[in-house]
Formats: structure tokens, sequence, C-alpha cells
């Protein structure tokens, strides 16, 4: 009994070495000549409310990676660094991100973390990243409270005190809007904070607030408080909610009797939206990371690779992942360390990164200084409305 | 006053969504005494299965609740075959336990199945309609919920009061000993009992995915967890109870965000003050609304 006992145990050690030993596919190149290979993590929420979101994460990550390694790594010292990303998901919840982060830091010693994309767990999981002194760049998190005052935690997106003026001047301008309401989630940091900022700028702009109405993570019946929005009859609606929940408040609202405008922000770009929420969401405004249909020579080159690649255009999602990677990159390459302390320190030396998603500089709380754009959803595609820069920037030389 | 009645109307149609799911809780308890904890992942089984027959077989509307019923009462049955019935002479927790695990079976299958993205109904399946009734909106999804759960709901009473099944299905509720040695089948009254609990429990789910058309396999859990309360409020083993206590959770629901803010409770304090009323109805009637007490027999 015992004896066959020992023999499962030891097919199943074999096993799993000889699997765990197989080579990575297709990446690497037979013609360079690696010394070792550096590790970065990547953290996603692959299953939880936003699968799609950690789709396009692995996706731009793994298509980064492989890019980096076909041109021979990263050069150090005359040395070629190959590149390997270790994916943990986070299922979309706060304590599971803290835990992969931990994990990645203390267990497989990666050199840094990308990652991860909602603020609700980019919050807690930059404090794992700052306390264990590892370089983190979250692509898609846009609450202030991700990096301030955390030296060793960047980010791509920019942040929710920038998009939420833009937010509220576009409604000025563009629809005249004299009041407005704001449904959010109350109990997920992104969509709280870009409420509240989005509630000061309108009425710093002279927007007069009728109605800031709330739910909690999971709602799906929001009949309650649109009822109470309409009764207050504002000129439009503006709810920053992810993907999985716009469908269910537009149709609700609409359902209800609402007409004026409904507007949104960066979590509303995953094209699954326009799938759940049909003809609902046609015409309506949200404010983004970027717009394929405006793309730079690099824009235009990640998307058409990222196209052959996975046959679909890549979401904000991706091209922030994608650039986080290349900022990365280049912040290692500066540094010539593998010393987390002088990466992190060259990350915040970058100056106008020409990245997909736009030039960006890197401010002294580690946030990217860049511009928003306005999208808007005609015919069941994302299409380029406007953009909104920061007062100065870019630098008119820069000619973007 | 058209507040008022909007908000009604918001209340009664997820209310009746609580009771229909709330129905399945309350009969399986009836009969066996065991809290079903899978309940609320088989009314995601049931919406699933609206999906495939919308999707991928195309079928309209009713074939399609009528199909997912069907199929979905049969799994009941199958579940109840394979999970329960070797467990009704263990103790209570064991069969508790295994409900659990049957409602992760099914949560991590279905993830497993059909991947973790959100589906929805395709947009024909029911062309909303919105009708002003003097500054009431209301929509024609909101008229079949509330029309289809209170029929259902008769149809169910009507069986348990005035069938002989349904006669059989609460003598064994009374005395599950004396029941067989009259010549009733147990395992044929179970179940039917599973049967239409998770038949009923396949319409919640069908009908909540028309009215909230993004699902995704782990959309049970919250939803069942309140049908359960609404169960126990209402009376555990009582169905007229299950349906009082999933109408009177929806009221709550929403009347508390409608209403509070005037007294100067934001939207945030919903499930507090929710949750808060039932207890305190528990408190007082720890039977629930319709609840009687059992006597225990040594």
């Amino acid at each position: 009994m015992s004896k066959r006992l020992i023999t499962v145990v030891l097919t199943l050690a074999v096993l799993a070495g000889a699997l765990g030993s197989l080579p990575t596919p297709a990446t690497a190149q037979d013609d360079c000549d690696f010394a070792d290979s550096i590790y970065i993590g990547v953290i996603a929420p692959l299953t939880g409310d936003i699968p799609k979101v950690g789709q396009s994460t692995v996706e731009a990550a793994e298509m980064a990676v492989d890019e980096i390694n076909a041109d021979c790594g990263l050069e150090i010292d005359g040395d070629n660094y190959k590149v390997e990303i270790i994916v943990e998901d986070n299922e979309s919840k706060a304590e599971s991100s803290v835990a992969v982060a931990t994990r990645l830091i203390v267990e497989e010693d990666v050199l840094a973390i990308i990652g991860p994309q909602s603020s609700k767990q980019a919050v807690p999981t930059g404090q794992v990243a700052n306390d264990r002194e590892t370089p983190m760049i979250s692509p898609w998190s846009t609450n202030p409270n991700t990096t301030l005052d955390r030296p060793w935690v960047f980010r791509v997106a920019f942040l929710d005190p920038f998009q939420g003026p833009v937010m509220a001047n576009f409604v000025k301008a563009e629809f005249d809007a004299k009041t407005a309401a704001v449904l959010y989630d109350v109990a997920s940091d992104y969509p709280k904070g870009l409420a509240e900022n989005f509630r000061d700028a309108a009425e710093e702009a002279g927007i007069e607030i009728v109605a800031f109405e709330s739910f909690t993570t999971g709602d799906t019946d929001f009949s309650s408080q649109l009822t109470n929005i309409i009764d207050a009859n504002p000129d439009v609606l503006f709810t920053p909610q992810y993907y999985n929940e716009v469908p269910l408040i537009v149709q609700q609202a609409r359902e209800l009797g609402f007409e004026n405008p409904i507007v949104g922000s960066d979590s509303w770009g995953t094209p699954d939206l326009l799938d759940l929420c049909g003809d609902a969401c046609n015409g309506l405004f949200f404010s983004t990371h970027y717009a394929p249909d405006i793309a730079t020579e690099v824009g235009q080159r990640f998307i058409q690779a990222y196209e052959e690649r996975y046959g679909a255009k890549p979401d904000d999602v991706a091209a922030l992942t994608y650039d986080a990677f290349q900022l990365l990159f280049t912040a290692i390459e500066n540094a010539q360390s593998l010393d987390k302390a002088d990466v992190r320190d060259a990350l915040a030396s970058i100056e106008l990164f020409e990245g997909v998603t736009g030039i960006m500089s890197f401010d002294e709380q580690g946030d990217p200084i860049k511009c928003a754009v306005i999208i808007q959803i005609k015919d069941g595609k994302f299409t380029y409305y406007d953009s909104a820069c920061p007062a100065g920037f870019p630098p008119e030389d820069m000619g973007g | 006053m058209e507040f008022f009645v909007q908000q009604f109307l918001n209340g009664l149609q997820l209310g009746s969504l609580y009771a229909l799911i709330a129905l399945g809780y309350t009969m399986v308890y009836g009969v066996l005494l065991l809290i079903n904890f899978a309940h609320g992942d088989i009314f995601m089984v049931g919406a699933f299965l609206g999906v495939f027959g919308s999707m991928v077989l195309g079928l309209p509307f009713v074939p399609t609740l009528i199909l997912s019923m069907v199929l979905t009462g049969l799994l009941g049955v199958g579940i109840e075959r394979v999970a329960y019935k070797p467990l009704r002479h263990a103790s209570r927790l064991s069969a508790v336990i295994t409900a659990l695990g049957v409602g992760l079976l099914l949560e991590n299958g279905m993830l497993a199945l059909t991947g973790a993205d959100p589906r929805s109904y395709p947009a024909d399946f029911i062309q909303t309609k919105v009708y002003n009734l003097g500054g009431v909106s209301i929509s024609n999804v909101k008229i079949i919920i509330i029309v289809l759960a209170f029929a259902l709901f008769m149809g169910l009473y009507t069986i348990v009061q005035r069938t002989k099944w349904g006669m059989a299905m609460r003598a064994i509720s009374y005395d599950k000993f004396a029941v067989p040695l009259m010549g009733v089948s147990q395992d044929q009254i179970i179940s039917l009992t599973f049967l239409l609990g998770t038949g009923l429990a396949a319409a919640g789910g069908i009908l909540w995915g028309v009215a909230f058309p993004v699902l995704n396999p782990y959309m049970g859990l919250r939803v069942g967890w309140k049908a359960f309360i609404a169960a126990v409020v209402g009376g555990i083993g009582d169905i007229r109870g299950a349906a009082a206590g999933g109408l009177l959770l929806g009221f709550i629901e929403i009347f508390v965000p409608a209403y509070g803010k005037s007294i100067g409770i934001s939207s945030t304090w919903r499930d507090p003050i929710a949750f808060g009323l039932l207890l305190i109805i528990l408190v007082v009637r720890p039977t629930g609304l319709f609840g009687v007490a059992r006597r225990q027999k040594v």
C-alpha cells in the first residue's frame, strides 16, 4: 500500500517537473545568447466581474514581451537578458490582489509588477509594492490613492481629478448642461473617487448637481436610484461604472423614461459594452485614454501588430498595458541595472515618453501628465470625438 | 404620487423575482427540512439555459422559458437523487454542506463551460417597449415579469392546495414517517418538489436575465442569499410566506433609497436598513410572517 503511494507521489513529482521545465513556446530566439532572465509579475482580473480586462492585459503583456525577446531581450552591461512574465489572477478582488502581489515579490522575486488594473485592487496592492520596495506600474488605475505618497508605484493612465473636469467641461460645452446627476458604486474606489471629482468640477463649472445617488458592487437593480434621478430632472447623467454595469444602468434609465444624455468614463471602453448594451448605448459619450482611429505612428504599429496576432482591435486596457511594459523596458535599459531601486529611479526620470496612448511624463507622484480623448458610441463602434489636454501639454515642439 | 407609483412598480418587479426564487427554498425546506444552498446556483443555470435556448437554438421567449424550466427542473431532480438522497438519514449538517458543494460545482462548472464573459439575451428576445401613463413609465418587461411571477405563484399554490400531489407534499412536510405507511411514495413526492422548486428558479433566472441582462456564473450567489432570507422572513416552509417575504424584501430595497434621502439617509444605507428591518421582524416573530412553530417530536 505505502509502496504504491510512493510510486504515485514519485510519478506526480516527475510529471510536475517535466511540465515545469517545458520550454516556453515561440518566444526564445535561437540566435540570442541570453545571460539570464528578468522576471516581471503581471496581476490581472482573469476571472470575476471584468474578465475582458484581464484578457486584454495578458494579451498585451505577452505581445510586449515576445517583441522584446525577439529583439534579444534587454541589454544590460553588454549582456542580454530574456524577459519573462508571471501572470497571476486577482479574481477582481482586492484581497486576492494583495495576496498574489506578496507572493510575486517574496516567492518569485520579480523585478517589477505590471498591474493591477482596477483602482479597487491597485490602491491596496500599491501599498504592498511600496512597502516591499518593488516598482509597480498600474496601467489602468485612475484613482489618485494608487500612487499617492508611494515612490515605488507608477501608473500609465491619467488621474480622476483630471478626468472628472474633462467630462464636466464636456457636458457643459456639448449639451449646455445646467444640471447633472451622478450614479456610482460607493463600494469601489474608482467610481467613488471619479464621481466626487466630477461633482466638484461640475459645481465649479456652474452645473448644479441635482442628484448624487449610489449603489454597491454587485447590484443589478438601479430602478430606485434612477427614479430618484429622473424625479430631479437633470440635463445629463454621469455614471463612471464598468462595462458590466453600464448596460444595466442605461437600459433601466431608458425604461424608466429618462431621455437626456448619459455620459461616462474610461471604464466604459471595453468592446464587450457594445454587445451587452446594444442600441441603448448608441450616441453616448465617455472619456478615455486613447482612440484607435487617431493613433500616432507608434499607435498604428501597435494596433496593426495586435490585430494580426489576436484578430481584434486592442482596447484601452491593452494599449495602456503595452505602454506600461515599454516604460518599464525603457527604465531598465536606462538604469543599466537589475537593482529595484535603480529601476525605480529610472522610471521616475522618464520624460516625454511616446507611447501608444500618447506622450507622457511622470510627475513627482509617479502619475503621467497626458491628454484624454472623448469617444462617442456610434453605430456599434467607439469613435473619436474630441481631445482634452492639461494646460500647456504636450509642449509645442512635440507636435502631438 | 407618480413618484410613489413608479417606485411601487420597481419594488413589485424586484420583489416578484425574489419571490419566485424564494419559493424553491421554502418548498425543499418544507418537505426535507434541508436548506438547499445550491438553489441560487440552480437559478443561475436556469438563466444560462435561457441563453442556450435563445442564442444557440434561436428560440423565442416562451419556448425558451419552458425549455429552461423543464431542463432545470430535471437537473434539480438529478441533484436530489445523486447528492441529497444518499444523505437523507445522515445528519442535517452533512446535507447542508453537500448543498454548498453542489452550488460551487454548478458555479465553477458553468465558469469552465462558458467562460467568465458576461452574457445577455438577444435583442429581439423581448423587444422593450416603454409606455408612459400619466408620468409613470412602465415597460412591457416589467408587466411580463410581474404578471408571469404572479401566475406561476398561483399555479404552484393551486398544485399544493388543490391536488393529491400537493396534499401528499403537505403531508410529508407534516409527518414524513407516517406518510409512506399510507402508501405514498416519499421519493416521488420529493422529486416532484425539486422539479417544481427548481423549475420556478429557472423561470426566475430567465426573467431576471430579461430585467438585468448581464449574466455571469456568480450571479446566483447574492440573489440566492437574498431569496433565502426572504424565505426565512416569510416563514420557511410556507409558500405564501416565501411570496410575501420576497415582495417585502423587494419593496424595502426600493423604498429605502427612494424615501431615505428626504430624511437624510443616503442610498448607501439600503442594505443595513433592509436587513435590519428583516432582523426586527424575526425577533418579533421568530418563525417568520407565515410560519408556525414546529413542535419537536422526541
